[in-house]
């Protein structure tokens, strides 16, 4: 029992050769925002904060594919998507298509909270956006980010947590596919694909799209778990191994007894994990941490 | 294999002061469609095609929301969502956001058959259409006058209902809310468009497949997204069974309704109508939904927990439905 976090930074084929000068930036990333989420669960912040905190936090790292640094559609224009979703009411918030926003997950969480609807996109979530002006800034231009190099382009972002009180939450935030069409979404702001929370599980997934949404990851975790009585650890690596194509996903998740797992059926997946009973872990690639 | 099977709904939570003329004509309409399915169905077309044609058939006619006759968004324009699922290879497609297409489940169609992506919103789905040629008309061509006037009175019930989850004080005073307490969506009834049409049909070979379409929720933020386009939310179709969802958009999505009715199937052995009920009476915490299914076995299965549902079903051994309460 007690806290437990997990979080990611993409799941995808994580080329071993990666120059440190790709990788040491990233595991930074993760270290630092670990150490926050820990620090803000100590702390006895909610679930629903944590995540929402430590996805900021991603958004704002250039070197994942979410909010700052997000890959370009076709048309060499950023289209961010995100969802939330809090594990005790299984309340949730979805948004799609932003341009402008600086943190999508915390748009996601106001579409949530101040709206009687669960997901807005587009010009809609963007004229709410800007009603909106406690939590999000809305920019003029997105920043100009140098071409993300052929192969490294995998970055979506996502962060499960059980607090102290035992609820569990979940966040994911992207800017999708490289060079998808525009008006393409995925499955992060798709409930239950992407993104999945109720009182037993918190689940954030990562890689194709496509297949995620086919296979309803997030959901079929939870439902293996609550149908078949299968562990958070089994049900995980049966949705990877079993129910998407070799090469397409990767998944973190907490369970509602502070147990973590941490999934892929791709080369590597960017992530990092700590429960309160002092296991913590941080890695790309299988059986290795890296230091 | 127990044969082909067909469901058709129009929406789930139906005014109970709704005129005998207007029943009548809803009636008349799913048992066209299902006509239209069933003859499909007699001529081995699969699955998946069947689906499509019987909601096209749906969204042409004004009567149910989706299409033509959608409900209109917060500013008195028209936005649809579809989705469409092909069971054997859970295939999907979905759109939003579309405002010129005039037959938004063929759109869905396109972006499962001829794009790289599973989902298209907004000017990315309009543009797609323009490439792929489909038939695209002005937006007031989806506006009827029946929804001009209804969205006023969703108006006026808004004004006076400022969160629908705080509970009702001074409805009483809203001429709408007078003639039914009932409230879906934060909309009196007699307001409230059910929000959706979709069929299931398993064919002959035992392939499932699903289709939803909607205009959405009356007076809706543009932009705003229900659950019709969500794979596994509303609509949802694997080897076992094809789920078309309809009701109060954001408790189907948080239920995620139709993946749930086939994990049930496939998780916990449960019946097709067991899975149903069981979704319909366990995932939906104070929501109001239905929804309609049918497994690879050739039966048929709907439930509801709302005022009512439009459906209709058939099987290939002769038995034909269609209801509204």
């Amino acid at each position: 029992m007690g806290w437990a976090i997990a979080l990611h930074g993409g799941a995808g084929d994580i080329p071993k050769d990666l120059p440190p000068e790709r990788r040491k930036p990233r595991e930074a990333t993760l270290r630092r925002c670990l150490e926050i989420g820990v620090a803000a669960l100590k702390a006895h912040k909610s679930a629903l904060d944590v995540v929402e905190l430590v996805v900021r936090e991603l958004e704002n790292c250039p070197h994942f594919n979410a909010g700052r640094g997000s890959v370009l559609t076709t048309d060499g224009t950023v289209e961010m998507e995100a969802s939330v979703m809090d594990g005790k009411t299984k309340n949730c918030g979805a948004v799609s298509g932003l341009t402008t926003v600086v943190n999508p997950i915390s748009l996601a969480r106001l579409v949530m909270e101040k709206t009687p609807h669960i997901y807005l996109a587009f010009d809609g979530a963007e004229a709410f956006a800007r009603e909106q002006i406690d939590y999000t800034q809305p920019i003029k231009k997105a920043p100009k980010i140098a071409p993300v190099p052929e192969g490294d382009q995998i970055g979506t972002v996502g962060c499960v947590a059980i607090d102290t009180q035992g609820n569990l939450a979940t966040a994911t935030s992207t800017g999708g596919l490289v060079n998808k069409m525009v008006g393409r979404i995925g499955d992060t702001p798709i409930i239950g694909t992407g993104t999945y929370a109720n009182n037993l599980c918190a689940v954030s997934a990562t890689g194709k799209g496509e297949s995620i949404i086919r296979a309803t990851v997030g959901r079929d975790v939870a439902a293996l778990m609550e149908y078949k009585g299968l562990s958070l650890e089994d049900a995980a690596a049966y949705v990877v191994e079993e129910c998407a194509p070799k090469g397409t996903v990767g998944l973190v998740a907490v369970s509602a007894t502070g147990e973590v797992t941490m999934a892929y059926n791709t080369t590597g997946m960017f992530r990092a994990c700590a429960t309160e009973a002092g296991h913590a872990e941080l890695g790309i690639w299988s059986s290795e941490s890296n230091e | 294999m127990g044969g082909w099977a067909i469901a058709v709904h129009g929406g789930a939570g139906v005014d109970p002061n709704l005129p005998p003329q207007r029943q009548e004509e809803a009636k008349q309409l799913l048992t066209r469609c299902l006509n239209l399915g069933i003859s499909a169905l007699r001529s081995s077309l699969p699955a998946i095609d069947v689906v499509e044609l019987v909601v096209r058939e749906l969204e042409s006619d004004p009567l149910f929301n989706s299409g033509r006759g959608s409900a209109l968004t917060e500013n008195g324009t028209v936005e649809m969502e579809a989705s469409i699922m092909d069971g054997p290879k859970r295939r999907c497609g979905a759109v939003s956001g579309v405002t010129t297409v005039k037959n938004p489940i063929s759109l869905a169609r396109l972006v499962m058959d001829k794009s790289p992506h599973s989902y298209l919103a907004f000017s990315g789905a309009e543009e797609f259409a323009k490439q792929q040629g489909v038939e695209m008309v002005d937006n007031e061509y989806f506006i009827t006058e029946d929804n001009v006037g209804m969205l006023k009175l969703a108006k006026e019930a808004n004004s006076i209902l400022y969160d629908y989850r705080i509970p009702i004080v001074g409805l009483e005073s809203c001429g709408a809310a007078a003639e039914s307490p009932i409230l879906m969506n934060g909309l009196p009834i007699s307001v409230y468009a059910p929000e959706t049409v979709g069929c299931v049909v398993v064919d002959g070979q035992g392939r499932c497949a699903a289709a939803t379409s909607t205009g959405g929720l009356m007076n809706k933020m543009t932009g705003r997204i229900g659950d019709s386009p969500l794979i596994g939310a509303g609509t949802y179709a694997c080897d076992l069974c094809g789920v078309s969802c309809t009701g109060e958009g954001e408790a189907i999505i948080r239920g995620t309704l139709a993946r749930d009715v086939a994990a049930l199937m496939e998780y916990k052995e449960l019946s097709l109508q067991d899975a149903a009920d069981y979704v319909i009476n366990k995932r939906l915490d104070e929501g109001k939904a239905g929804l309609i299914a049918v497994s690879k076995t050739g039966e048929v299965a709907c439930g509801f927990n709302t005022n009512g549902m439009f459906r209709g079903c058939a099987t290939e051994d002769g038995f034909m439905k269609v209801g509204i309460w």
